[in-house]
């Protein structure tokens, strides 16, 4: 089959990409200040960049929401169990004997099922866990019309405490997510795809969506 | 189309944050501009008095006895002293209502404190700090009009003092027919006069509150400084039918008739929303007084134990290198401090005191006032907590309260005779109580809500002060409460650390694997 240069990731897919990984670092690198662990931008400056980036992911939260759902792309997300214990396979053995990926990436179908599990967790769980603890957070006490409010279903301890924990596995999910672009044809060509957007797939034989869609669901 | 949709989006955030930024500093010169040129016109202004009482006749005589200035006051406030007969400025006690206590009479009469320790049975000494002349504590005196001091606060010729050792009455070099015709608003002075020499010394007791606000820089009093505001205690402490707005929690309990600053400044008075809703739980002064005691210092502990050493068989004292006293035959040790950062403490505006005659045990140090307060009820506020040891009965586990002046020896008067059996006995019977005979100087802390020597803006606390892990962190030790930057999950932070760096390894240990795999051969 023909290698083909093919536009991969859209351009507000790229967008929203960086600008996540953008605003996802700002925020891991002034939480973790704010909750102590180191001092770099001083206390102050940095609970305003949290806020600050806080605010700007959640804005693009809802932006990308909007464009998953006119765009169709979140089918991309939808499970699938097939070709998940090929590809756990391929991760923990067959990348050492220079095996073939298992799963072909297709514009229609970008991710492999271990990735659209992942990311499908991260999408449903722990964003949520932290865009809501953060929320909840921030609205602890806050003012409106010269009145002090507040806003305490939780403790504040309870709050930070998620907030934490999913910070944790935030950064954890990152660091593994940066080594498994890594793993392409070659070291950088993930990389290079979400730069420029193109990336050289086979083309195959273009099955219409709703052909696909049932594959996934008769599997 | 897609192209066109970025494009919309992106100029849409640029422009959201471009308003919220212009809008945030817009907001920002106003309230600056605004608040302070209002409360400078509104406190920095003052105002002439309404009358010249120098051109009054019944003024121009001359006057014998304090008492008569206090007639021909009268003559003319013909319902004034009524008024300050109802103060506790007169009474030495108010009436409060003490969780656990029910409603109680205290004050000066009947608490003790870890300073001179109690007026009763001295009061001969103790009051050259009362409103009235000729003190006694009998009922009787309480209803003499005469006895009412209009110029210990209202004198403005700055000549006025009280003599040492004579129940209230003027010094003898008083002049007192022109205090009489320079009467005016209390100044600084006047307040100051009883208010900064409290406990024997400028600056004793309060540690906030000390000569040098007569006339000190921005530093050290943003609000008395004398090149800035200048604003006069009344300002603050201003009076309703002669009772004075704000007290001090050394002899006061309810939560009421405060002195506050949000009566000028408002309940959100920050521009920042983040520093307005930290007012939920922090006390204004936590922030904006990072240290008292900032020109002169104050006492810190007074430990009566070693009092009585005599050289030679006189009394002494030794000083430090500030001139301070750290001994005293007649009083014992004690240690000082300047530029002190205050303790913090939760406090919810009520207090309890130990007051004559209740029974307490010495396991821990005797809190002589405790403020109440927790996270669920009150805010984080500066204290002074003067430590000390003092004379404790341990058979009737009492506080003692002892005589100790008089103005010659063989009264029993522990200054003069050294003779703790003897003091105790004297005062105790003076208070009504019974005493075992013995003596021990169990531990004892009083404390003071820092309110006073407020720094300018830009020398409060910063967040990191308190947002911090480090044992010294300002409230490193005020519990029941997660405080960001301070505390953190224990079993989370563990789970955190070892996950990442598991995965770490992990991550290193696929990457190895790949390379030696011949990774790279497949490549080329």
């Amino acid at each position: 089959m023909a290698k083909e240069k093919v536009l991969i990731y859209k351009r507000f897919e790229r967008f929203w990409h960086w600008a996540q990984a953008l605003l996802i670092s700002l925020l891991a690198l002034t939480g973790f200040e704010i909750k102590g662990s180191y001092s770099l931008l001083g206390f102050e400056s940095a609970v305003s960049l949290h806020n600050f980036s806080a605010v700007a992911l959640m804005i693009l939260i809802v932006f990308s929401i909007f464009w998953h759902l006119t765009t169709d792309e979140w089918r991309q997300y939808i499970p699938t169990y097939k070709n998940l214990s090929a590809q756990l396979k391929y991760y923990t053995s067959g990348i050492f004997k220079g095996e073939e990926h298992p799963v072909k990436k297709t514009v229609r179908r970008k991710m492999n099922p271990l990735q659209v599990l992942s990311y499908l967790g991260l999408k449903l769980v722990l964003v949520p866990l932290l865009v809501f603890s953060g929320i909840f957070y921030m609205s602890y006490r806050f003012t409106s019309g010269g009145q002090l409010m507040s806003f305490t279903p939780f403790t504040l301890e309870d709050i930070a405490f998620w907030h934490v924990l999913g910070a944790y596995l935030l950064v954890q999910f990152t660091l593994i997510h940066m080594y498994m672009t890594t793993t392409g044809h070659t070291v950088t060509e993930n990389l290079r795809a979400m730069l420029t957007g193109y990336e050289d797939l086979e083309v195959e034989e273009q099955e219409p969506r709703e052909e696909l869609d049932k594959n996934l669901q008769t599997n | 189309m897609k192209k066109n949709l970025v494009i919309i989006i992106g100029l849409n955030i640029v422009l959201a944050l471009a308003i919220r930024w212009a809008y945030n500093v817009e907001l920002s010169m106003n309230r600056q501009e605004s608040m302070s040129e209002v409360l400078k016109k509104k406190y920095g202004q003052k105002s002439l008095p309404a009358t010249d009482h120098s051109k009054f006749e019944i003024l121009q005589k001359k006057f014998d006895t304090p008492q008569a200035v206090t007639q021909a006051c009268i003559s003319c406030h013909t319902e004034r002293h009524k008024e300050v007969m109802e103060s506790n400025h007169w009474n030495w006690e108010r009436e409060e209502y003490i969780e656990g206590r029910g409603v109680t009479y205290l004050g000066k009469s009947n608490l003790l404190n870890n300073y001179c320790i109690g007026a009763s049975s001295n009061e001969q000494a103790c009051a050259k700090c009362h409103i009235g002349y000729d003190f006694e504590s009998t009922p009787n005196f309480y209803k003499k009009e005469e006895n009412v001091d209009c110029l210990v606060c209202h004198d403005n010729s700055g000549e006025y003092m009280k003599g040492g050792g004579l129940a209230g009455l003027p010094a003898g070099t008083v002049d007192l027919g022109a205090s009489a015709r320079h009467v005016g608003n209390p100044t600084k002075e006047s307040c100051g006069s009883c208010h900064f020499y409290s406990g024997g010394g400028n600056n004793v007791k309060h540690g906030d509150l000390e000569e040098a606000q007569t006339d000190c820089s921005r530093e050290v009093d943003v609000h008395m400084a004398s090149q800035g505001v200048d604003m006069s205690c009344v300002d603050c402490h201003s009076a309703d039918k002669h009772n004075i707005k704000g007290k001090l929690y050394s002899v006061s309990s309810a939560n009421k008739n405060r002195a506050e600053c949000q009566t000028c400044h408002g309940e959100l008075p920050h521009e920042s929303e983040a520093l307005n809703t930290h007012t939920a739980k922090v006390a204004c002064q936590t922030c904006h007084i990072p240290s008292y005691a900032k020109a002169n210092a104050t006492k810190m502990s007074w430990d009566w134990s070693t009092a009585g050493k005599l050289k030679d068989g006189k009394p002494y004292s030794e000083d430090d290198s500030l001139g301070n006293h750290t001994y005293m035959s007649i009083k014992g040790s004690f240690t000082w401090a300047k530029n002190v950062t205050p303790e913090y403490v939760w406090f919810n505006g009520t207090a309890d005191h130990y007051v004559l005659g209740d029974k307490v045990d010495t396991l821990k140090a005797i809190k002589l006032n405790e403020l109440f307060g927790s996270y669920s009820d009150g805010k984080i506020m500066p204290v002074k907590v003067h430590r000390g040891r003092q004379p404790y009965d341990p058979v009737n586990k009492t506080l003692i309260q002892p005589f100790t002046y008089a103005k010659e020896k063989g009264k029993g008067a522990y200054w003069k005779d050294f003779d703790w059996q003897k003091a105790s006995e004297i005062g105790m019977k003076e208070v009504g109580l019974p005493f075992s005979g013995e003596v021990t100087f169990p531990k004892t802390e009083m404390y003071w809500p820092v309110n006073h020597m407020v720094s300018p803006a830009d020398k409060s606390l910063s967040c990191a002060d308190c947002h911090t892990n480090s044992p010294t962190g300002r409230l490193a030790n005020l519990k029941g409460f997660y405080l960001p930057g301070r505390d953190g999950h224990s079993g989370v932070d563990f789970f955190g650390k070892w996950l990442l760096i598991l995965s770490c390894i992990g991550l290193v240990g696929h990457a190895g694997l790949r390379i030696l795999s011949g990774l790279k051969s497949k490549q080329a």
